[in-house]
């Protein structure tokens, strides 16, 4: 694969389907959690979604992926179905985590998704385990791992690093940089360029300087895939993006000094949305026209809208179940 | 029949458990230097890929053993001093110990967590704890601490064929100790304690490292006419309540010696259980031997001092055989 690959019509439009599926995703959580139909609080990743859908688009369910507390789109470019994300999180037995986990656990290991993680960086340890497991088990598969800028200023990111470059671990690490760390901007508690860490211990970097063009995204996908398929240890892709999203939402309910200006995500939302950023450039090519566009934005409404309708129409779990799920209580 | 040392039992353990399984994997600090002699030879049998020397990354190791366990493989996480568990605490609090849950059963955690404890060799404030407590408080991690070479071993193996996490406590110092150990293929359940003898005048429940000092306080007190009955805890969660509360109530008076700071100790849990389920049954108040809340000095007369002894088993036992309800 050349190093400027660039994905065909077919699956630029894939990549679209995703996009939208996760931000109607986004949206609906956004207003389920204004409405109160959401037991816990969300975090979402409106106006992310290229980092999740280009990455993801060169996976293969017996790839893993570890996630973050943002992580419905990772969930969602995976495989996840989406019927069983909306249950989850509305804390229904239908989720895929039977509503235990809730917006900032929501794995499906059946995916190789290995799960969101509610503590910051926790997913660096967890995937250098699942690297060491995919080594162990030589069959070409590989895990990545997404974490944001926020995360890059645990301990664990060099830990991680120390332990794949050592021993070659297929491990893909992906900071979606968002620009903001909880409700602080990047750079008042980051230092330097974060993709820099990386190549202090050899690993070989890409940074995509617009994360929210999906093909760059892809491009820079590509290579990581294929450089760490051929067995040659770890990678890193630093993708720039912007957290449109508040932390969490309605943060502004306890957010007590601004952090940034209306004007500012306004501006992100219009001039860099990687859905319209897509479409325009694929009409700009002559690739496709409206009317194939439009039919993937409603069928991807449609799916969502269903979803909703299942997470709806879910069972509360049995007040008494979380005892049983603790242990296994079996032995081999 | 054979008899073994303490850490040549943890060893064979760890040996015909890797033998039996080719899924299990070790990895940890200095596993191929082995200073403890717990994990000694086995790089040379299993190779490297199997038994991996790792960075001092306790955070990075501890959640790790969750991504390797959930790809299928039975992870043996050897964490050189219990101390490190305070500094690899994400990965085992806020990782191994809820992942099954969060993700609705979707996973087991086959994960065996090995760490050596105790003070009493002048290591210091920070590679002396016992920190039973911290790890039974956190639900989802079964832990040990077995006393024995025997038990050691038995229990260990079920750990590493458990499908739920385990922290196993490896008494520190106590490697050379002697013990007959089953020549077959046996595993000690986790969950049960073990009656070590029976006596009618008062209960002596030890664990781990107390368990020594425990059993010679009662050969003194046997000498002395007093009957004691002696149990080793071994499985400190889940705890056989049953078993400890039928030991206990045989009595009516009850000493629990643990080497954990007292406050939240395994001792002040048992305390607990007993006092709820058998309180129409004891005699005395129940008193606890344990080390003070005080970090352990550097300078053994210091340390010694603090920490539990047979002069204080027999101190708390006498003091329970001569309060409250007489016979």
């Amino acid at each position: 694969m050349k190093d400027n690959a660039s994905p065909d019509l077919s699956q630029c439009l894939d990549l679209l389907r995703t996009m939208y599926l996760i931000r109607y995703t986004e949206e609906q959580l956004a207003e389920d959690f204004a409405a109160g139909k959401t037991p816990g609080g969300v975090h979402l990743s409106t106006g992310q979604e290229a980092v999740a859908a280009g990455i993801c688009a060169h996976l293969t369910d017996q790839d893993q992926l570890a996630s973050n507390h943002r992580g419905h789109g990772h969930f969602i470019a995976k495989g996840g179905d989406p019927k069983t994300l909306f249950a989850e999180i509305y804390g229904k037995s239908e989720g895929i985590c039977r509503g235990m986990g809730g917006s900032m656990h929501v794995a499906d290991y059946s995916k190789g998704i290995i799960g969101a993680n509610g503590i910051v960086g926790a997913g660096l340890p967890i995937s250098t385990g699942a690297a060491l497991a995919d080594l162990l088990d030589d069959d070409g598969s590989f895990t990545v791992c997404i974490f944001g800028d926020g995360a890059s200023n645990q301990g664990v990111l060099q830990e991680s690093f120390n332990f794949a470059a050592l021993w070659k671990l297929p491990l893909l690490y992906v900071c979606e940089h968002n620009g903001f760390c909880q409700f602080s901007p990047a750079e008042t508690v980051t230092a330097g360029t974060i993709s820099d860490r990386a190549k202090a211990f050899g690993i070989p970097v890409k940074v995509v300087e617009e994360g929210n063009d999906v093909r760059a995204v892809w491009n820079a996908m590509a290579w990581a895939s294929e450089y760490i398929r051929a067995g040659n240890g770890p990678a890193f892709i630093e993708a720039r993006t912007y957290r449109i999203n508040n932390h969490f939402e309605r943060e502004h309910l306890v957010v007590q000094t601004p952090y940034r200006t209306r004007e500012e995500v306004e501006k992100m939302r219009q001039e860099r949305d990687p859905i319209i950023m897509l479409r325009q450039w694929m009409l700009n090519e002559n690739l496709t026209d409206e009317k194939v566009l439009s039919a993937i934005d409603k069928e991807a409404a449609r799916i969502i809208q269903e979803s909703v309708a299942f997470g709806e129409a879910g069972t509360v779990p049995p007040e008494n179940i979380g005892l049983e799920y603790m242990f296994a209580g079996t032995y081999n | 029949m054979a008899r073994t040392r303490l850490i040549t039992a943890i060893n064979d353990a760890l040996r015909e458990e890797m033998e039996r399984d080719e899924k299990v994997i070790l990895f940890g600090e200095d596993v191929e230097a082995s200073i403890f002699g717990d994990t000694r030879g086995l790089i040379d049998l299993f190779g490297p890929r199997r038994v991996r020397n790792t960075p001092i990354s306790e955070n990075t190791l501890t959640g790790m053993t969750v991504g390797a366990a959930a790809s299928g493989y039975r992870v043996v996480l050897h964490l050189m001093f219990a101390n490190f568990v305070y500094t690899g605490m994400d990965g085992i609090a806020n990782q191994i110990a809820r992942a099954r849950l969060m993700s609705g059963a979707q996973i087991d955690l086959p994960i065996t967590i090995i760490a050596s404890y105790g003070g009493g060799r002048a290591n210091a404030a920070q590679h002396s704890d016992t920190p039973f407590s911290p790890v039974m408080s956190l639900g989802g991690i079964h832990v040990l601490a077995p006393s024995n070479p025997a038990d050691a071993k038995g229990l260990l193996k079920s750990a590493i064929r458990c499908n739920d996490p385990v922290i196993f406590f490896e008494p520190g110092g106590r490697g050379g100790e002697i013990g007959e150990v089953p020549d077959e293929d046996y595993l000690t359940p986790i969950g049960e304690a073990a009656v070590l003898r029976e006596g009618k005048d008062v209960t002596l429940i030890g664990m781990g490292s107390t368990m020594r000092m425990t059993i010679q306080a009662a050969d003194k007190l046997d000498k002395e006419g007093v009957e004691s009955t002696v149990v080793d805890v071994r499985s400190l969660a889940p705890l056989d309540e049953k078993t400890l509360c039928g030991a206990a109530s045989n009595t009516g008076r009850v000493v629990i010696v643990d080497e954990s700071r007292d406050r939240c100790s395994a001792a002040s849990q048992i305390a607990a259980i007993l006092a709820d389920r058998c309180f129409g049954y004891l005699r005395a108040p129940i008193k606890r031997v344990t080390t003070p809340d005080c970090s352990l000095p550097y300078a053994p007369a210091s340390e010694k001092y603090l920490l539990p002894s047979i002069g204080k088993v027999l101190a708390a036992a006498n003091v329970v055989l001569s309060t409250g309800e007489t016979r």
